[in-house]
C-alpha cells in the first residue's frame, strides 16, 4: 500500500500568540511550534495500515524550512520517506490542496490522510478539496476505520452520534481524536530520523482566492464580580443574573 | 493541571540540536501521559511501576548511548541526560531504575565485558526483557568501597562467591547483578544470574524515601558461578568507579527535573494561592524563593549542559562529575524544601509531588556518593591534598 500523511507545523496549543504587525498574521517570535496533533492521528494511521499490509508511508507538509522539524517527527515515528513542497508565502487552502494534490497525483497513492482540521487556521478545508482535485472519495472526522483489500468501512463522529460510512480506495480520510493512540517516537526512531534525507519540492504558485485582510484577537472578558460570600448575597446574584446576565 | 512546558530561563534551548530537543520532548510526553497519573500511588504503596518497563523499553530508554549493533539508540550524552532529567521530574525512582540499567549493568558489561557478555546480554537489557543490578556497597562499607569483605575463590572452572551487599536498587528484580568481590585481593566483576543458587536478593523494606523503587540485599553464600562470568576487563576498584561516573552524571541531570517539578508546581501554586487578598506570589518573600529556585536551576542546566557536551568530547573529568552531581542534588534538594513551604499545609499532600521529591532527593544526596564524598573528591583535585584518607 502506498500511504501518504499530510502534516502541517502549526503554533502549540499551550503557547500564547499573540498577532504580528501586519495585523492578518501571528507573531512567530517565541511561538513553540509542533506537529498539528490531529495530524499524529493521521500519521499513527498510515503506520498501522503499513504494518498490516505492507507498503510505503511518505509524509508531506507544505511550508517553510522550519517545517522540516516536524517532518522529522513523522520519520522518527517511522514514516519512510518526508517531503517538504517548500513555500513560505501565505496560501489559502485552496493554494495548499493543489499543491498537495499536484504531488500526490504524481505518487498514485491508495490513501491519503489528513487531520480533521489544523489547529491554527481551523479551515477543516484542505483533506476534502484534494479529494476532489484528485476525483477521491472523502471520508471526513473518521474514528474508526477497516480497510479490506480496496473496500474501507469508516466511522464518522457526528453530532450526537456516529455515522458508519463504506467507500472504496484510493480515497482520502481525516482524522479524529479517538481514531487510534499515537505512538511516541522512539529514541532509536529520532536517531535514525537524522540520517534521512528530507526531498524538497518546489511546488507551483496557485492565486489566492481568499485573502485573509485581518486577525483578531477575541474580545477580552469582564472581569468577574464578587457579589458578597454569604447568604446575604443571594439577593443581589438573583437580581444581577436576572437583569444583568439575563440567564434566569 | 497543564502539561509540562518545561523551565528555561536562558534560552538554553538554542544550544541543544534538533534530535536532542525531539528526545525530551519524547520522554517529556511520556512522563506526562503515562507516569504522573499513576506515581503518586505506587509511591504510598512502596511499590515500583512495573508496568511501566515495557513502554520505557519500546521508547529506548535503556542503554541509549549504545551501540545500534545491540539495538540502542546510540545518542549522545546531552540527549542522555535530557532523558535523565524528565524521568526524575516524575520520580527519582524511574531515574535510578534506568540510570542503574544504563550506566551500572550495561556500560560495565560493554565496557569491561567480553564479546560473548556483550552480545548475551545487551540486546535483553535494552529491550527490557532482561532486568540488571548493581552490588558494590556493603553494609559496612559505603563510602569506603575498597574495604569490601565479599570474595570470590577460584575453584576449577568456576568461581565461588561469599559475602553480603545492600542498599541494592532493582536487586530483587533483576535477572543479573554486576557483583564486586576480591579475587586474591583484587576487586573484580563478576555477573550473578538470578536463580543461582547460593544467590538472594531480599527487599529492604520501611523506606521514606525512594518508595516507588526497589531497594535489596543481595547475599552470597557459596554462590557458585561459571568462570565465563567474570568480566574480563575490570581490575581494581577503578573498575567500579568508572562505573559510577556514568550514573553520577545521570543523576546530576535528574536532581534538575526533580527541582523542575518543585518549581513549576510552587510558581503555579503561588500565582492562585490568595492571602490577605492577593496571590501569595505577590509576597516578596515568596518571590524570593521563587527566584532562587529559577536561579539554581539555570545555573544547574548550564552545568549539565557543559557537562555534556565535555562528556561526548571525551573529555569530561570525573572530578567534574563529582562537582556537578554535589551541586545539583544539593540545590535540588533545597528547591523542594523552598517549594514545600510555599504550599504549606498543602505542601505535604501527595496531591502535589514536592514532598515526594524532597523525600526522593533526601537518597539522592547522599547515594552514588555522599555530597560529603565529592565535596573531598574535588577538594582533592584543586588542592592535590586527599582529605578522606
Amino acid at each position: 500500500m502506498k500511504l501518504i500523511a499530510c502534516i502541517n507545523h502549526v503554533p502549540d496549543t499551550a503557547t500564547r500568540v499573540s498577532i504580528g504587525a501586519d495585523g492578518k498574521s501571528i507573531d512567530r517570535t517565541g511561538v513553540t511550534f509542533v506537529l498539528n496533533p490531529y495530524d499524529e492521528f493521521a500519521v499513527e494511521q498510515c503506520l498501522r495500515l503499513k504494518e498490516k499490509n505492507g507498503g510505503e508511508v511518505i509524509a508531506v507538509s507544505l511550508g517553510g524550512d522550519a517545517h522540516k522539524e516536524t517532518l522529522r517527527k513523522a520519520l522518527a515515528m517511522g514514516v519512510d520517506k518526508a517531503v517538504l513542497l517548500k513555500d513560505d508565502s501565505p496560501r489559502d487552502s485552496f493554494a495548499v490542496a493543489h499543491a498537495l494534490a499536484e504531488y500526490a497525483k504524481a505518487q498514485s497513492p491508495d490513501a491519503i490522510f489528513f487531520g480533521k482540521q489544523s489547529v491554527d487556521a481551523d479551515d477543516a478545508a484542505v483533506g476534502p478539496m484534494v479529494a476532489e482535485l484528485l476525483g477521491m472519495p472523502s471520508v471526513t472526522v473518521v474514528v474508526k476505520m477497516d480497510v479490506n483489500g480496496t473496500d474501507v468501512v469508516a466511522e464518522r463522529e457526528i453530532e450526537g452520534g456516529r455515522e458508519v460510512v463504506a467507500t472504496k480506495l484510493p480515497a482520502v480520510f481525516t482524522a479524529q481524536k479517538g481514531l487510534n493512540e499515537p505512538r511516541y517516537p522512539s529514541l532509536k526512531g529520532i536517531m535514525a530520523a537524522k540520517s534521512k534525507l528530507i526531498e524538497e519540492i518546489a511546488p507551483a504558485a496557485v492565486p489566492a482566492r481568499v485573502q485573509v485582510t485581518a486577525m483578531r484577537k477575541p474580545a477580552s472578558k469582564n472581569p468577574g464580580k464578587i457579589v458578597g460570600t454569604d447568604v446575604s448575597a443571594v439577593p443581589e446574584l438573583v437580581r444581577l443574573l436576572h437583569e444583568e446576565a439575563r440567564v434566569i | 493541571m497543564a502539561d509540562f512546558q518545561g523551565v528555561d530561563y536562558f534560552n538554553l534551548d538554542g544550544l541543544l540540536s534538533e534530535d536532542e530537543r525531539m528526545v525530551r520532548e519524547t520522554v517529556r510526553n511520556f512522563v506526562d501521559a503515562e507516569v504522573l497519573p499513576i506515581i503518586e500511588r505506587h509511591y504510598q504503596a512502596g511499590t515500583f511501576p512495573v508496568t511501566l518497563l515495557p513502554k520505557m523499553a519500546e521508547l529506548g530508554l535503556f542503554g541509549a548511548t549504545f551501540p545500534a549493533k545491540y539495538g540502542c539508540a546510540e545518542m549522545n550524552n546531552v540527549a542522555y541526560g535530557l532523558v535523565m532529567q524528565e524521568l526524575e521530574r516524575g520520580d527519582s525512582g524511574l531515574r535510578s531504575f534506568t540510570s542503574v540499567q544504563s550506566g551500572l549493568v550495561m556500560y560495565p558489561i560493554f565496557t569491561f565485558g567480553s564479546e560473548e557478555q556483550k552480545d548475551r546480554w545487551l540486546p535483553r537489557l535494552a529491550d527490557g526483557s532482561a532486568i540488571g543490578c548493581f552490588g558494590l556497597t556493603e553494609p559496612d562499607f559505603g563510602s569506603n568501597p575498597g574495604g569490601m569483605i565479599t570474595r570470590a575463590e577460584r575453584r576449577g572452572n568456576e568461581y565461588v562467591l561469599n559475602g553480603a551487599k545492600m542498599w541494592i536498587t532493582n536487586g530483587t528484580l533483576a535477572d543479573v547483578a554486576v557483583v564486586w568481590a576480591k579475587l586474591d585481593g583484587e576487586i573484580r566483576g563478576f555477573l550473578v544470574e538470578k536463580g543461582t543458587p547460593g544467590f538472594t536478593a531480599p527487599e529492604m523494606t520501611g523506606k521514606h524515601s525512594l518508595r516507588a523503587s526497589v531497594t535489596s540485599e543481595l547475599v552470597f553464600q557459596d554462590c557458585v558461578i561459571p568462570a565465563s562470568n567474570l568480566l574480563p576487563k575490570t581490575s581494581g576498584l577503578r573498575s567500579p568507579l568508572m562505573c559510577l561516573s556514568q550514573a553520577r552524571y545521570g543523576i546530576a541531570w535528574g536532581a534538575l527535573g526533580a527541582a523542575m517539578a518543585c518549581y513549576d508546581t510552587a510558581l503555579s501554586y503561588a500565582k492562585s494561592r490568595i492571602q490577605f487578598d492577593k496571590p501569595i506570589a505577590a509576597f516578596q518573600m515568596t518571590q524570593e524563593k521563587l527566584v532562587g529556585m529559577i536561579t539554581e536551576i539555570t545555573k544547574g542546566q548550564l552545568l549539565c549542559l557543559q557537562l555534556g557536551r565535555l562528556k561526548d568530547a571525551g573529555r569530561a573529568k570525573y572530578t567534574q562529575i563529582s562537582l556537578a552531581k554535589r551541586n545539583n542534588v544539593y540545590h535540588a534538594l533545597e528547591i523542594a524544601r523552598s517549594a514545600r513551604e510555599i504550599l504549606g499545609a498543602n505542601g505535604i499532600l501527595g496531591e502535589y509531588p514536592v514532598m515526594r521529591h524532597a523525600a526522593n532527593l533526601e537518597s539522592v544526596k547522599t547515594y552514588e556518593g555522599t555530597h560529603e564524598m565529592h565535596t573531598l573528591i574535588v577538594g582533592e583535585d584543586i588542592t592535590g591534598f586527599p582529605a578522606f584518607q
